[in-house]
């Protein structure tokens, strides 16, 4: 376990060098409007010379109380906002807030809208994954992968499109099951997709897996071991990635994730290059969890019997699923009206972004850069 | 691919319409409950929540907390028997007192509880089981070296969250609420303490590095100080912020006409 001693977030800097050659520690800012920030962070770095000695992350810019709008909304009108958190991985959210309202409730999903809802948010976490894997080797100097996954990510965001009319924000689910029955060649669609999409991550992986200038700037970089990892709550593929077998979707299944067989890969160095393996392989992992759904979608109603007016029973209840990015819970309190009396949202994106400073403490400037982009970092929901 | 997409566009975006309008008939009607002040009938609501519980445990409670909890009891079960026929139609009327007893918190009984109890005597409010739920609630007292104890003794190796809920109507208007996980037994646990108003507690950053920004984050929504915490400061608002905004008695459009007042000299943008 980590000594929390060592572990410091703020910034001490020493007394100023009053000598001819200063060699004194320097602070400086990167962000808000950085390019490779990802959004709107900043990030404060105290460097010697270009080796980082600590950083000091600035948040909130992005902040719009989403907590607290869902205090002075009912049930159903919060649904759409939960979207505008994670909003590259927009259904996952949606399915996190829907089923830990219908836990409140005590109804479940009917199979067939469990079904759909699995296909759509395996297909998310393959648009969120291709998203990333095109920003973070932007981000790192290869060009190339951003358009190919952004031309494949597309594939995905037209089937989003026809089934719900959005391709971003999409309030796909209702709570209770879907509000919309799949449109006619859906299913064609998906098994398409599948059938399009494992040449193009091997394509990827053949553009990057054994580039020298990719192997030597990830490899190493940004290392975390397991044990700080869960000292420090990093939760999803980061934590897989430093040897933890951990997924929501294995330790407590939801939305009848124990029907499907998968694997949960994971990585022994947790290092940048480990997380990037870990994420092409649960790409490939998705696939399997979908063309199983896909084949096995059972008919019947897609919404259980909700009443039109939600108000659950008084009482608070914790639900978590496996966002892209990892654990997104969301804890409600009800107290028996028609409004949420406190919405908690425990975003991964906020509680992984802790770790940035242990992970690049004693690594050069251009290695903040990779570990940002390594550790899949959303501002809309870091901010919330 | 794109010519499939508009030949096969129309369906779908025929289809949904009936069944939209249904949600919005909904919101339709429970806008006027959420225009009325919020806040006027939620605590009455909320206190029936917790003595409720309280009193379900009655047995195994403590001596001294009971009678603080008998009080408001009774008039809490008849406010949610009030509350539940007014809620659906009225063909729902036969269903509606039986809902509340399906989902009750449950006492919890377990090694662990028997283990705390034992411990910590009195200090142990409630162990109760709710919708397959663990939660303990503890005096403030005996919470951070409870929270040690099931960091080093129980498993619980990984804090999930830490928030806070405001009720202030209640002597004690904040709830300090930790959701922890322990990976060697797959459980998730939820502790929770209550605390005054003003009142601070000390920091978890000991036992779990990740209560950090939890802890700052708590203290920016809600005022709640940690003691002993490395850098208590505001995290997602800026430093000059005024007032905590999730307490309840921050209005959603209190910063807003605040804001407008001054710099563009009208009484409000709503």
């Amino acid at each position: 376990m980590t000594d929390p001693t060592t572990y410091i977030s703020h910034l001490e800097l020493g007394e100023p060098d009053k000598t001819y050659l200063d060699t004194n520690e320097l602070i400086i800012n990167m962000g808000p409007q950085h390019p490779a920030t990802h959004g709107v962070l900043r990030v404060i770095l105290k460097l010697d010379g270009e080796k980082v000695l600590g950083t000091e992350c600035v948040i909130g810019y992005l902040h719009r109380g989403v907590e607290k709008i869902a205090e002075n909304r009912t049930y159903a009108m919060f649904n759409p906002y939960v979207d505008r958190m994670d909003y590259v991985a927009a259904v996952s959210n949606g399915l996190g807030y829907c089923e830990t309202v219908e836990k409140l409730l005590n109804v479940e999903a009917p199979p067939r809208a469990r079904y759909i809802r699995v296909i759509l948010t395996e297909l998310n976490r393959l648009a969120s994954h291709m998203l990333w894997l095109g920003t973070h080797a932007l981000d790192i100097g290869a060009m190339t992968p951003l358009f190919y996954t952004f031309r494949d990510r597309e594939e995905i965001l037209k089937i989003f499109e026809k089934y719900c009319g959005a391709r971003l924000t999409t309030h796909a689910f209702r709570i209770g099951g879907l509000q919309y029955e799949t449109y006619e060649g859906f299913e064609k669609d998906v098994k398409n997709f599948l059938d399009f999409v494992p040449p193009k991550i091997d394509e990827y992986e053949e553009l990057l897996s054994t580039n020298r200038i990719w192997v030597e700037r990830t490899v190493g970089v940004g290392k975390i071991t397991g044990a700080n990892c869960i000292a420090l709550g990093v939760t999803g593929p980061v934590l897989r990635a430093s040897g933890v077998k951990w997924d929501i979707r294995k330790a407590m299944p939801y939305s009848g994730y124990e029907q499907f067989d998968f694997d949960i890969p994971t990585c022994e160095n947790g290092d940048t290059f480990d997380r990037y393996m870990v994420r092409m392989k649960e790409m490939r992992q998705s696939l399997r969890i979908i063309r199983q759904a896909v084949d096995g979608i059972p008919s019947g109603p897609i919404m259980a019997k909700v009443p039109k007016v939600i108000k659950p029973p008084a009482g608070e209840v914790y639900h978590s699923i496996e966002a892209p990015k990892g654990e997104l819970g969301y804890f409600i309190v009800s107290d028996g009206s028609t409004q949420p009396y406190r919405v908690r949202v425990r975003p991964p994106s906020f509680v992984n972004l802790q770790a940035l400073d242990l992970m690049v403490r004693g690594a050069l400037v251009a290695d903040v850069i990779a570990v940002i982009g390594t550790i899949d970092i959303v501002l809309g929901e870091v901010d919330r | 691919m794109s010519e499939e997409t508009k030949s096969s566009a129309p369906p779908p975006g025929g289809e949904p319409k009936p069944p939209a309008d249904k949600p919005s008939a909904g919101t339709v009607q429970s806008t006027p409950s959420e225009k009325m002040s919020p806040s006027s009938e939620k605590p009455a609501a909320t206190s029936s929540e917790k003595p409720a519980a309280a009193a379900s445990e009655k047995p195994a409670a403590p001596v001294e907390k009971p009678p603080v909890a008998a009080k408001p009891a009774a008039p809490a079960t008849a406010g949610a028997e009030a509350k539940a026929p007014a809620s659906p139609a009225a063909a729902a009327k036969p269903a509606a007192p039986a809902k509340p007893a399906g989902p009750a918190p449950v006492p919890w009984e377990s090694p662990l509880v028997s283990r705390l109890r034992t411990r910590h005597g009195s200090g142990v409010i409630e162990a109760s089981t709710y919708l397959g739920q663990n939660y303990l609630v503890l005096e403030s007292s005996v919470t951070l070296e409870t929270l040690q104890v099931l960091h080093e003794q129980e498993g619980f190796d990984y804090c999930v969250d830490i928030t806070a809920v405001h009720y202030p109507k209640r002597e004690k208007p904040f709830d300090l609420v930790w959701i922890l996980y322990s990976f060697a037994k797959n459980d998730r646990l939820r502790v929770k303490t209550m605390l005054a108003d003003g009142e601070s507690f000390p920091s978890s950053y000991p036992i779990w590095p990740t209560a950090n920004w939890l802890e700052r984050e708590v203290y920016d929504m809600f005022g709640i100080k940690f003691d002993g915490h490395p850098d208590m400061k505001r995290i997602l608002l800026p430093e000059t912020w005024e007032g905590h905004p999730l307490r309840k008695e921050y209005g959603i459009t209190q910063q807003d006409s605040k804001w407008v007042q001054i710099n563009l000299g009208i009484e409000s943008g709503q």
